[in-house]
């Protein structure tokens, strides 16, 4: 099997990586940092997988093409990249804003139109997509990230019921507050899930070719009531 | 995330948390798992290096055992890891939820010290990151390897080191228990079974001075069926802090009752090595204030006395020492400076940190019978001895400071200088 991970040094990357590696499956793993994604491979390695890399700054639209072409025909796809920008640092600053949400949800969509071609001519695949709970509904926390979330669901709803007759399922993911390097800067609480169980939840789902999940589960009925608030409670 | 240390007797009040040593320019100590007892794990008012994204694998040769990892990598990875694959850690703590780095800082010892001696012996080169932006390898024989290991993570950042594991054949340990009633017989097990089993530890109840059960254990040939383990995972759960003189009294009691059986059995790796994992917060069973553990060793020449009287000192304080074990280290010697092990008994005690005004009194005169009798306190366990006893049991402090980072220091550190 061959999995390309887009975002493979990202905490949640990792863990899911880690998994597949395991089953001794080929990674094709895209990064920026060189000498952070040079130390995932290797560990991978360690682990089980044979492990192909491609630096590339995800934020430039200039690479997709080689980073596409560069990771052949995989079975699974799993876009994993983003960033979490402090929101209040960037509420007066467009510019900060509109490169988050390139970045999130532009890079993120040009990302899995491309793949979702090479999977629609294969006629077979899964391509996993990270959305976030914070894409339910535009919160003042953190309306940038959510906003450019959002975008990605919706387009990964329609995506899906076009690739549904080539056999390609879209699976896409929501997870809620995850441990990682990402929230590195936010206070923990109870809610918060290790990087690793939410990837096992990512790799079953994968692997059942599912549709939208929450991880964990519990996040479904929290999101459906954020959603129900009526605006003028959605002050937080 | 929190950034305490296991006993939480002393509160960890750190400056702030970086994650590359190029983001301060405070006095910095790296932090893994926090598992040390006492301070050597805390920097108050200073920097802490969270190391848990330093956990990577690098390498691993199948035919010689030898794994290169970074230096926050777990011990429980490394046995999820390579258990299957036939290979063991070559020895460990009480805990799987420990790094690489600690292991070395710490030179950590386990059930098997009288065959296999440290975890330093173990290491056969280490990476070192510098506050100077230095990264440079050492081995054993290089004076900064000797500084770094048992070095209290005080010569900079172990950022990779290569371990040598060791082969098994199977998941499983044949394990044997048997009860003793005085520590002399406790020193005839340990004289018998040393010899006979890789793997030997020692529980006994402190109120009675030295009943207890003698563990010894071997790894198991490969037999089938392998058993599964119930999950190498740890729970956490609800804790109530019920720990009094009556509780541990009845707990001791029916400890010994429920092991007394000497029919040898194979037992999981897992439960065998690491009973208390199963419940990743059994620190807090010691209430708010947390607890001081208290581990010493008496060098062998001294005899069985000194521990005796500290023992018997122990029982008659009424201070409830919940887990008390006993082992007997062998003459394998650390490669490393500061290493605490040495051939002889150690004992490890820990009293929840009530009834102050006794206990540390108490410790004290326990530091007096251990100085008298040549032996030492382990300061990864450590939260309260003097800078003149550690100066006095570690010599080779003097050594270790011309090693050390000027930027790299700890709460320890500073108290046993002071």
């Amino acid at each position: 099997m061959k999995v390309a991970i887009i975002g493979a040094t990202s905490g949640i990357a990792q863990e899911v990586a880690k998994i597949y590696a395991e089953e001794r499956a080929t990674l094709f793993l895209v990064a920026r940092d060189e000498a952070k994604l040079s130390a995932v491979a290797g560990d991978l390695r360690v682990r089980g997988a044979v492990v192909e890399t491609f630096v590339a700054d995800l934020a430039d639209r200039s690479r997709d093409e080689a980073i596409v072409s560069a990771a052949g025909e995989p079975d699974v796809v799993l876009i994993a990249h983003g960033s979490l920008p402090d929101q209040r640092a960037i509420d007066t600053d467009a510019r900060a804003q509109s490169e988050a949400f390139a970045l999130n949800a532009t890079s993120f969509i040009a990302l899995i139109a491309h793949f979702a071609t090479v999977l629609e001519r294969k006629r077979g695949g899964v391509l996993g997509v990270i959305g976030s709970v914070a894409g339910d509904r535009g919160r003042r926390s953190n309306y940038v990230y959510g906003s450019a979330k959002a975008a990605v669901h919706a387009y990964c709803e329609g995506l899906r019921a076009r690739l549904a007759e080539s056999n390609v399922a879209v699976v896409l993911i929501k997870p809620g507050w995850v441990d990682t390097p990402m929230t590195r800067g936010m206070k923990k609480n109870p809610l918060f899930a290790s990087a690793g169980s939410v990837a096992r939840g990512i790799h079953k789902a994968i692997g059942a070719r599912r549709g939208d999940v929450y991880l964990p589960g519990f996040w479904r009925w929290i999101s459906l009531l954020v959603r129900m608030l009526p605006a003028r409670l959605v002050k937080f | 995330m929190s950034y305490e240390s296991w006993g939480r007797w002393i509160p960890s009040t750190p400056a702030r948390v970086v994650h590359n040593l190029r983001d301060t320019t405070d006095l910095v100590l790296p932090y893994g798992l926090g598992r040390s007892y006492g301070d050597s794990c805390l920097n108050n008012g200073h920097a802490l290096l969270d190391t848990r994204e330093l956990d990577h694998f690098r390498a691993f040769d199948d035919a010689t055992g030898v794994l290169d990892c970074e230096g926050g990598m777990t011990l429980a990875e490394i046995l999820r890891v390579f258990v299957p694959r036939g290979w063991f850690l070559p020895v460990t703590p009480g805990t799987k939820f420990v790094t690489v780095g600690g292991c070395i800082a710490n030179d950590v010892h386990g059930k098997n010290h009288h065959r296999a001696g440290t975890f330093g012996r173990h290491v056969r080169s280490l990476e070192l990151v510098r506050s100077d932006g230095s990264r440079t390898r050492c081995a054993p024989g290089d004076p900064m390897f000797a500084a770094t290991i048992g070095g209290l993570g005080l010569t900079g950042l172990i950022a990779s080191a290569e371990i040598q594991l060791r082969r098994i054949e199977s998941a499983e340990i044949t394990v044997e228990r048997v009860p003793f009633r005085s520590l002399d017989e406790f020193e005839a097990l340990s004289k018998a079974c040393d010899a006979t089993h890789e793997y030997t530890v020692a529980w006994f109840d402190s109120f009675s001075g030295a009943k207890g059960i003698f563990f010894q254990g071997n790894h198991a040939p490969l037999t089938l069926p392998a058993r599964q383990p119930r999950g190498e995972g740890a729970r956490r759960l609800p804790i109530l802090p019920v720990l009094n003189q009556l509780t541990v009294r009845a707990f001791n009691t029916a400890y010994f009752v429920a092991n007394a059986r000497p029919k040898p059995q194979r037992v999981h790796w897992n439960p065998f090595f690491y009973p208390l994992d199963a419940v990743a917060n059994w620190n807090a069973i010691y209430g708010r204030n947390g607890f001081l553990q208290y581990q010493f060793v008496i060098p062998e020449i001294a005899g069985l006395d000194p521990v005796k009287e500290i023992v018997n000192g122990a029982a008659r304080s009424k201070l409830a020492s919940f887990l008390t074990v006993i082992k007997k280290f062998g003459a394998l010697s650390s490669p490393g400076l500061l290493s605490f092990p040495r051939a002889g008994t150690t004992v490890c005690f820990d009293f929840a940190a009530r009834g102050l005004e006794t206990l540390l009194p108490m410790l004290e005169r326990f530091d007096d019978v251990v100085e008298a009798a040549g032996g030492r306190v382990y300061p990864a366990k450590d939260a309260r001895m003097s800078g003149p006893r550690f100066r006095r049991f570690f010599p080779q402090w003097e050594e270790l400071r011309k090693y050390a980072d000027p930027q790299f220091s700890s709460s320890f550190w500073r108290r046993v200088m002071s």
